[in-house]
């Protein structure tokens, strides 16, 4: 047995700390923001307390900030984004995971899907004002920007990660599953939908959380769609709201002194939600692979 | 080529296969099979890899239907009913005609649920905690398990998951049970435990098996079933060489190849 070179040793060990390098660098940088958010916020932390969760006021004049508004509207467009992404998403992925098409046009239908993933939220938002506005001014009450547009774009914003992680969870359910379902005289629907999507929920659920966590934070499409309302909450979709996304976006140009820390500190409880959303979603796909 | 109602005189056959051809695209995979499968035996498949035996075993649960470039010829017959004939329901046939995998493939569900599964889709009236008990007992399961009905099917024993399947199998009250190569992944304790299975369901059940061992076949089987292949256009077509009792099938063939076969010689 002869030793192995110096020079295969040298590389192994370099490989190994860059390797370390290159992870301890990603988890600094998120430490690193976080800090640096949280410190910028904290004029304002002293200033509001938890109150600022509470109120509904945004007014720089008067340096009095609330972000009650925006976090609603933060939470109700993307939870209504979702109850219309997540069906059809899931219809999409069972369709498109089946043998109803041929598959040639099955993989240009897949590839068509994931586009819709690759389109800038710029151009959802253009697409949003000068398309979909004006058509639902036309058959609703909407009268301009307002939750429902944004609402709708966020939904077909979300629609293509749900369809394709769906899909690739799908996919992977072992071929003997539906084997076994279908050998037992099961029919193709009692097969998809009491085996196959059980057995990739886990899978779904992640993607359902990944657009979740996309539609929180999507920021430019909101903003152009939205209406940015920031002083009240209307029940109604058709009135203007917030979301802090599009409150931040909008307002960090203008913004000085304890405006910025309120700003940072609306930014800090927007990844306060995202990282609880996140961690939930970790709980539930933990719980579902047990089974 | 024996006659098979000449074998086994006093059993009708349930199914009853002529000239069955099985293409996969143009190619002629399975060629000319004529057989009879006596009721209430076990007949075993034998023969060397792509000799389309689980081919063949697929077929009579219309299993292969969900193969695109799948496409039979012939007849085959269950009690008298062509099994391809156009309003012949697929989901109805496998409620007849039950199957048991080469690798255990329970469902990640409770062992419980994974009984009830078939019970239910098929919408099964009676008391489900009853069958469940009488079918796990009938797969010699039911003592190891009694206890934990509630955990996962996946996080028992290999040997355990495919006696699960066994008993989710004869829990739809099929009338034959189709067995690919069904001990092909378990230790030798586990396979002796699902051998003595067989011999008992074939009480109540037809039994066709697809085997790969060939003491198994001799152990298990009344009639068995040789395949052989042959080459043709450089791909492999499979066709039945002999059918006979297993005691002449393994201890005076009369085709050569299954003397070879049979003294593993080849495949």
């Amino acid at each position: 047995m002869q030793p192995r070179a110096a020079s295969e040793r040298f590389f192994d060990t370099a490989f190994k700390r860059l390797a370390l390098i290159a992870a301890l660098a990603v988890a600094a940088a998120l430490l690193w923001i976080t800090c640096i958010v949280a410190l910028r916020a904290l004029p304002a932390l002293s200033e509001f307390g938890l109150e600022f969760l509470v109120t509904s006021t945004w007014n720089p004049p008067r340096n009095a900030y609330g972000i009650l508004p925006s976090m609603y509207g933060t939470v109700v467009s993307s939870v209504i984004a979702l109850m219309i992404s997540v069906p059809i998403g899931l219809g999409v992925a069972i369709f498109l995971s089946e043998d109803y098409i041929p598959p040639g046009v099955q993989r240009i239908l897949v590839f068509l899907v994931e586009l819709l993933a690759a389109v800038p939220s710029v151009v959802y938002g253009l697409w949003g004002i000068f398309v979909l506005i004006p058509f639902l001014k036309e058959i609703t009450p909407l009268r301009g920007p307002g939750m429902l547009p944004a609402a709708l774009i966020l939904a077909v914003m979300t629609l293509p990660i749900i369809a394709a992680l769906a899909r690739d969870a799908i996919s992977n359910v072992p071929i003997e599953l539906r084997q076994a379902s279908v050998g037992l005289g099961a029919t193709r629907w009692e097969t998809i939908f009491r085996v196959i999507v059980p057995a990739a929920s886990s899978g779904i659920i992640g993607g359902i959380m990944l657009a979740l966590g996309r539609a929180l934070g999507e920021t430019m499409a909101a903003t152009m769609l939205i209406g940015n309302s920031t002083n009240n909450i209307s029940l109604s979709v058709f009135a203007p709201s917030s979301t802090i996304a599009a409150l931040l976006a909008n307002q960090f140009a203008e913004a000085s002194g304890l405006q910025v820390a309120a700003l940072m500190y609306a930014a800090l409880i927007l990844f306060a939600i995202t990282l609880v959303v996140n961690i939930l979603a970790q709980v539930v796909i933990r719980r579902l692979q047990r089974i | 080529m024996a006659d098979e109602q000449a074998i086994f005189p006093d059993s009708e056959p349930v199914i009853d296969v002529e000239n069955w051809n099985v293409y996969y695209g143009d190619f002629l995979a399975l060629k000319g099979i004529f057989l009879k499968v006596p009721k209430n035996k076990v007949t075993a498949f034998i023969g060397p890899s792509g000799c389309g035996k689980s081919t063949l075993l697929r077929c009579f649960n219309r299993l292969n239907d969900l193969i695109p470039i799948f496409r039979a010829e012939g007849r085959m017959t269950y009690h008298d009913q062509d099994l391809y004939a156009s309003d012949v329901d697929p989901v109805q046939v496998r409620r007849r005609i039950g199957m048991v995998f080469q690798k255990p493939n329970p469902f990640p569900k409770s062992i419980y649920d994974n009984i009830a599964y078939g019970a239910r889709v098929n919408g099964y009236q009676g008391d489900m905690d009853e069958l469940v008990e009488r079918s796990l007992r009938q797969a010699a399961l039911w003592e190891e398990v009694k206890d934990k009905l509630k955990q996962s099917g996946t996080a028992i024993s290999g040997g355990q998951q495919q006696r699960l399947c066994i008993a989710r199998t004869v829990a739809v009250q099929p009338d034959v049970v189709l067995m690919d190569e069904p001990c092909a992944s378990l230790d030798p304790i586990s396979t002796l435990k699902v051998e003595e299975l067989i011999h008992q369901l074939k009480e109540n059940y037809t039994i066709i098996i697809v085997t790969h061992n060939m003491q198994q076949a001799s152990r298990v089987a009344d009639l068995t079933a040789f395949f052989n292949v042959q080459v043709v256009d450089g791909k492999r077509q499979g066709y039945l060489a002999e059918v006979d009792r297993t005691e002449v099938i393994f201890q005076n063939p009369k085709e050569e190849a299954t003397q070879q076969y049979v003294s593993g010689r080849f495949g």
